[in-house]
Parts: structure tokens; sequence; C-alpha cells
């Protein structure tokens, strides 16, 4: 036991059932003064953030991740039950746990909190959404409740301006208490017979306390009648999904060409005000552009979890799920992990940080791993630079672009290699371990509180732009490394890159590289194409020698077709199919999951893929007379 | 836990997981048969029973997926759960 002075900050943790509005209160009590984390050595979210009591403590509140029981069934649940029971080495164990529970389904709340009551700290029930609960004429008897359970209620509304004041001003109160001695914790995983004597004695409180109205609300029945209908609720997820995917993809493109301008101004500006040579190149190309490089995708990400944290807060997540879960069910992902994978047609990086959204780790991390392969909005330059050039513009089957089938063919061997890759890695990965049942509470609907999900949306742009930055902008200077030294000699005629690292990469890698049909050109393309896929257009025309960089395309088309033959344009297509040309994405993936080791595993993976059908590609194509 | 025969019990039991939408009734047992799911012994009756799947319970399928009628939609007391017909079959139900 620690007696605190009053100086120092009390832990306080959340707790709570998933759906409960934990998070929702949260952000009511501790605002924007959030911090996200992982805890260490797992990929689990661990976010606190501090609150200052009306009588002037300090508490720092740890929300920690849902649960229906402290019998710990994933990382996540883990995480809780450690933390819980004093058991992180690196924490410190909770002053007070608030167990919150939502007023309108109270039933497996309340098993919690008869399991959590075995842990031997102050506990705190906080009845939340009790607005709702009200108006639907649900009626709770708090002193009833509270005596029955032996532990203290108090009720909230976390989304109502005011709704947590009463919490607020008990908490004095409460951290008077938490200074005062604790019983030892008795608590142990619960077996069958005990789960059911908790439930019976839950519900026998609830019997007890809650008066349910006679006329139930049916909103959610009758909205659940259409979005849940077998046909009309799968139409309507994907009217849903593509006004979605239309958002990401074409409401961001105004702000990130904004973005891009701004600073390619900045870096006209250094160009002008710095001298030529090594500080003006960091600058303009190290800096600026690595930098813009990451602030790009912020428009993306904003507009995608304004979605995400939307048809969460309504409670149309679980329900999307529900649908899906049987068709992405045969490629072995679980049913939310449709929104990651489409929003990866727009960028990979938005759609890695969604797969938050999966809650069973290894769900996750099958996504992550396939997600780069959906065709991101960097390759399309590519694409349709090599397109424009090699394919002739006809009309085949008679009324099909051929250029166009080409394209359809780039997103569908995308798609179809996902699946595959999914497939593939629950087999090789996971065959051992038994496929997770697919039980998800359906919570009732409820209106989105802006208020929450602007400090959501606020939130995970800090984390992006904190987190990926970071080593984003590393990898960005490393890449400008490579094509910058060493510099040119004096009186030298070719381009700069001509004589730099990334082209000595490049002659090495021709022994290799040359099987697939890729010349020492391309080879150095690929290297600040690392940065992001559609540099390697620029990166083309400055290896040929063409000033202009992506204005100008079409002369840059003109010089591939007098450079390359046909086989050649055919490979580098089926290898930006596969690549892992992205060394942001490659740095999200080690950000998420963690780990060296998934990073490793997905560029390992994607580049056998890109070898492989490249090297397929090339060979076809030369045996049939295209070369 | 054994399951008793149909023709034994008084009142028609019947597996959870092979109800049709729209049935209502009451959890009489939750008995997990062996192939019923890949979880460890014991687990999937105990995540069935956190989920508040306990006898008493009043049960009515709301809804189903359109291919194979899978997952289900189970209404249980005054809450919703989603779960796969596969697992249902733990739930016996009259």
């Amino acid at each position: 036991m620690s007696v605190l002075s009053p100086s120092e900050p009390l832990h306080f943790a959340l707790i709570g059932t998933p759906n409960s509005g934990k998070t929702a209160l949260f952000n009511a009590l501790t605002g924007s003064r959030q911090k996200v984390a992982n805890y260490p050595g797992v990929t689990v979210e661990r976010k606190s953030g501090l609150l200052q009591t009306p009588g002037g403590r300090s508490v720092n509140l740890i929300d920690l991740p849902g649960t229906y029981s402290l019998r710990a069934r994933s990382p996540d649940e883990e995480v809780t039950r450690d933390f819980v029971l004093g058991r992180f080495k690196s924490e410190t164990a909770p002053d007070l746990l608030l167990c919150v529970a939502d007023s309108t389904n109270l039933r497996l709340a309340l098993r919690l909190v008869l399991e959590l009551k075995r842990v031997g700290r102050p506990l705190l029930l906080v009845l939340n959404m009790i607005d709702i609960a009200r108006r639907r004429g649900i009626d709770i008897d708090l002193d009833i409740l509270s005596a029955e359970l032996g532990v203290p209620v108090i009720t909230a509304a976390a989304v109502r301006r005011g709704g947590t004041d009463d919490l607020m001003r008990r908490l004095d109160e409460l951290a008077a208490a938490a200074d005062a001695v604790r019983t030892g914790a008795t608590w142990q995983a619960p077996t069958p017979a005990e789960l059911r004597a908790a439930q019976r004695e839950a519900d026998r409180i609830i019997a007890a306390a809650v008066k349910m109205p006679a006329k139930p609300d049916t909103l959610t029945t009758r909205l659940d009648a259409v979005l849940l209908h077998p046909v009309a609720g799968l139409v309507i997820l994907l009217a849903l999904l593509f006004v979605m995917f239309q958002a990401v993809f074409s409401w961001a493109q105004p702000l990130m060409d904004l973005i891009n301008d701004g600073f390619g101004a900045l870096g006209a500006l250094a160009h002008s005000t710095l001298p030529g040579g090594l500080l003006q190149s960091f600058v303009e190309n190290g800096v600026i552009s690595g930098v813009g490089s990451v602030i790009v995708f912020l428009p993306q990400i904003l507009i995608l979890f304004l979605f995400i944290l939307l048809l969460e807060d309504l409670g149309y997540m679980a329900r999307a799920a529900f649908l899906m879960d049987r068709i992405m069910g045969g490629a072995g992902l679980h049913g939310r992990a449709f929104i990651p994978l489409l929003s990866s047609f727009a960028c990979a990086i938005p759609g890695i940080m969604a797969t938050r959204v999966i809650d069973n780790p290894r769900d996750r991390l099958t996504t992550i791993l396939v997600a780069p392969l959906m065709t991101c909005s960097a390759r399309i330059p590519v694409y349709t630079l090599i397109i424009s050039a090699f394919i002739p513009n006809r009309t085949i089957w008679g009324f099909a672009s051929l250029q166009g089938v080409v394209m359809f063919g780039l997103y569908a061997a995308g798609i179809l290699s996902a699946l595959g890759v999914s497939a593939l890695a629950k087999f090789l990965f996971w065959r051992e371990s038994p496929t997770p049942p697919f039980m998800l509470e359906l919570p009732d609907y409820k209106l989105p509180r802006p208020r929450s999900v602007l400090t959501g949306v606020y939130t995970r742009a800090k984390m992006f732009l904190h987190r990926a930055g970071t080593t984003i902008f590393s990898m960005m200077v490393l890449i400008w490394f490579l094509a910058s030294f060493p510099r040119p000699p004096a009186g030298a005629t070719g381009p700069d890159i001509d004589y730099s690292l990334a082209a000595w990469i490049g002659h090495a890698l021709e022994p290799v590289l040359a099987p697939i049909g890729f010349n020492w050109q391309i080879n150095v393309a690929l290297i600040p194409g690392m940065a992001a896929r559609e540099v390697a257009v620029a990166a083309l025309g400055t290896v040929y020698a063409i000033e202009g960089g992506k204005e100008n395309a079409s002369q840059i088309g003109q010089a591939l077709l007098q450079h390359w033959s046909l086989p050649t344009a055919l490979a580098v297509l089926a290898w930006y199919i596969f690549a892992p040309q992205c060394a942001s994405t490659l740095a999200v993936i080690k950000r998420e999951t963690g780990s060296w080791r998934w990073m490793a595993v997905t560029f390992a993976y994607m580049l056998a893929l890109a070898y492989v059908a490249a090297f397929a590609t090339y060979h076809v194509a030369v045996a049939l007379g295209a070369g | 836990m054994r399951i008793p025969e149909p023709a034994m019990s008084e009142v028609i039991q019947m597996a959870l997981g092979l109800a049709q939408r729209g049935f209502r009734g009451r959890i009489t047992a939750i008995a997990v048969q062996p192939g019923t799911s890949d979880l460890p012994t014991g687990e999937l009756e105990r995540r069935l029973l956190e989920l508040g799947f306990t006898e008493g319970a009043s049960v009515e399928i709301l809804h189903e997926g359109l291919f194979g009628r899978d997952p289900i939609a189970v209404r249980i007391n005054d809450a919703t759960v989603a779960i796969r017909r596969r697992e249902a079959m733990a739930i016996l139900v009259s």
C-alpha cells in the first residue's frame, strides 16, 4: 500500500464493456489533453489524459481497452487485466477504477462490476448515457443499485455539455477515498459456474433496481429492419462505402493539391534564396519535400477518420462487420477489415491506421499485411504514364477501351492478390491457432456528438504527424542522401543522379533485375521512387534527362517509348502492382505493428511477388513476340 | 454437459444455430459439442456466458446474413448480439 501526498497525481482508470461510451467519457473528462502511445512490447493503444478535480488534485486518467471480463482473451484484454491488477511493471497501479456502463444496457456491465469488486481496489460505477435511458423511460433506482452492488454509483451523460459535472464534483471525495487502505485482491479467472452465478446475481439486481418502460424504444429495431436486411443492407453499405471512397479519394484532392503547391512554393523559395549546392539541395529536396510528402496525406487521414468515428459512434460499424463477415471471411479476413482495405485504394497509410477498428490482433495484422496491395492513388501516375505510352488507344470487344481494360486489370490484380495473400497468411502463420469466433454486440443507434468525434479526429491527426512523421522524414532524408551523394565531378554532363549512390545501386542491381527486363535507368528511378511511387515518374524524367517532372509526362512517355521494349513496359506495370515501393507505408507498418519483423515480412513478400510477376510478364511477352 | 434427447425432455429443445429468422424462445443450456469451435475446451462456453447467453434468458433471431443465412443477430433480453451459426450450435433453446 502506498500513501500518496496530495501533490502527486492520482491514477484513475476507465474500464467498461465495449460500446459503454467509455471513450466519449474519456474525451469529455480530459478534452484535448490526451496522449496516445503503445504499451511496451504490445501493439495495444495506451490512452491517457490529465484532468484537474475541482479541489485542485491532478488526476492521470487511463482509458483501458473495452472488455466483458478480466479473463483476458486478447492482448487488449490482457492489458486491461494486468493494468487493473497492478501487474504492469512500467505502470502505476490505478488508485481508483471507474467502471463505465451504458445505462440502457446494464446486464453485462453489472456482471463485470461484480467481477471487478474482487480486484480489491476502490471502485465506482458510472452510469453513462443516463440522458438516453431517461428519455426512453428506463427508471433506475440509484440507491438500490448502489446498495445491492456495494459500490458507489454516479450518473453521467458524457456527450452532453455539463453531463459530467456530477462526476467531477464527486472526484475529490473519491480522491480522498482512493488514499484509503485497499483490501487484498481475490480475483481469479471465473469458471463457467461462477459466470452463471454472477450473471444471475446481476439479473436479480437489475430486477430490483431497474424498471423498464412498458413501451420499449423501437427506433433501432425499425432502422435495422432496413440496414440489416440481407439485400438492402448490403446495397446501403456499398453506397456508403462508395461515398466514403469518393470523399477520401476526391474531396481530399483540392486540399492535397494546396499542400503540394504550398510545399512546392516553399521549395522554390528555398531554391532561390539559398546559394546553389548541398545545403540548397538538402533543404529543398530533403527537408521540404520530405516533410511535404508526409503532410500531404493529412487531408485523406482526417476525412477517413471523420467517417470512421461517425459510423463507430452511430453504432453502424458493428452492423457493417455483420453484413460483411461472410464475404470477408472467405479470404480469412474479419468483417471489419473492409474499411481499412477500401481506404487503401486512396492510400495505404490511412488504411493501415484504420485497422485499429479490428479488435482481434491476428485479423488486424493480416489486414495490415495485405493493405499495401490495394491499388493506391500514388500508383496512378505511373500506370497512366506507361499505359498511355505503350498501350494503343483502341476499342476492343466493341465497347471497351483497351487502355481502360489494362487499368482495370491492374486494379483487379491488386484485389485478387490481397485476398490470396490473406488466405495464404492464414495458412502459413495461423494454421495452428484457432479461428476466432465472430461475436459482436450490436449496440443501439445513437446520434454521434460533434465534440467527441472532433476530439477523436484531432487525436489521430496529431498521432499521425508525430509518430509517422519522424520515421517517414528520416527515410526521406536517407533517400535524398542516396540520390545526391557523391556529388557529380566538375564538368559532368549527365544529370546529378547519374553519379550518385543511387546510380551505383542501380548498376549493381542490373544482374538481378535484367532478367525481368529492367535496364539500369529503371533501377535508378526505383530508388527515389521509394519515397513515394509517383516520384518514380519524375525520376525517370531525370535519368532520361528531361526537365519538368510530372508536368511533362507525355514527353517522358515518348522517351520511354524510344528506350523500352513493350515487354519491359509491361514488366514495370506488373512490378508496380506488388512492389513495396513506398517507404512511408513501411514506416507506418512498423509503427502500427510495433515490430520490424512484420515490416520486413511485408517488404519481402511484396518484393518476391513483384519480381515473380514482372519476370513472368516479361518472358511471356517476349515469347509471344512482343519484344 | 449432456444434452437430453428431444424425445426425453418434455419441451422440444433445439440448437439456436438451426433456428429460423423470427424464432423466439428461451435458453435451456449452453452445451459445447466437440467441433463446434476451434477454441480450447470451455472457452466458447465462457465467451457465450460473458455475452449474456445464460440459461433462462429470452432469445429472438432478428436478422440473418445473405450468404448461408449467416451470421445471425440475436436479441437476448434487452441487447442484440451478432454471432455465427457455428457457435450458436452450442446454445440450446426451447
